[in-house]
């Protein structure tokens, strides 16, 4: 399986990723991907713009592991993971996760894995500029017992 | 010598985001380690009072119980809001 997972600022774009991600392997019969965006409110306030501050290297280091992680379970030919970092606006794409696999079951299943696992275990930390000024996000109940789902599915 | 690291909003309160420091030798887990730093008072006790507060040893992201040793790189910081 191959898989790359990138840390970066600039903006990326769905169809290349996509592309490079089956080129030449043609016994791949399914994609899915998802692409996460910058909302314009949370929390019941207006959301300007938000930071993205991480940890670098740690960040890179758990990316890979969630992907190794899901490429144990699932039958996967290729993995694809982009998470921005830095300045964002409102309607800007912030993730990535594109999974390749002869079938779609495995595809759709670990795309959602790497996406819920990435959301309580990479280390990303979003800084929001709201009308009441700059305000750090709260990690949210929902994104751990999104993870818990998959401790009960696949005894993790 | 320890390197300290520290994210976030947890980065703000202390006022740094890393420090090299000489492990005390009765410091030996990553909450030994919080409650000595959290012991200098004034900002640094954002440690101790911080909820949920989440650590890294040598970039594993591990319970508060886990053992440190010279060299580590520990951090400390909030849960993560990434994706």
């Amino acid at each position: 399986m191959k898989s790359s997972v990138s840390v970066q600022e600039a903006d990326f774009d769905l169809s290349a990723e996509v592309r490079a991600l089956t080129a030449g392997e043609l016994s791949a019969g399914a994609v899915a991907s998802f692409v996460g965006l910058v909302r314009d409110n949370n929390d019941g306030a207006g959301v300007a713009d938000m930071t993205l501050e991480h940890y670098p290297g740690m960040t890179e280091k758990a990316l890979n592991e969630i992907v190794a992680k899901a490429a144990d379970r699932w039958e996967l030919l290729g993995v694809r993971v982009i998470h921005r970092v830095g300045y964002l606006k409102p309607g800007e794409q912030i993730v990535l996760v594109a999974v390749s696999s002869p079938h779609r079951g495995n595809a759709f299943a670990a795309c959602e894995f790497i996406m819920d696992y990435l959301k309580t275990q990479a280390p990303f930390w979003k800084k929001e500029s709201t009308s009441e000024g700059g305000r750090w996000v709260d990690a949210r109940d929902s994104d751990e017992s999104a993870l818990d789902k998959w401790k009960d599915q696949i005894g993790l | 010598m320890i390197t300290v690291l520290f994210f976030a909003g947890l980065r703000e309160a202390v006022g740094t985001s890393s420090e090299s420091l000489a492990l005390p030798s009765e410091v030996n887990t990553v909450a030994a380690l919080r409650d000595h730093l959290a012991g200098r008072g004034d900002k640094w006790s954002a440690l101790a009072s911080a909820k949920n507060l989440r650590a890294a040893v040598n970039q594993d992201m591990v319970p508060l119980t886990t053992a440190i040793k010279d060299g580590d790189e520990i951090a400390f910081f909030p849960p993560v809001t990434g994706g």
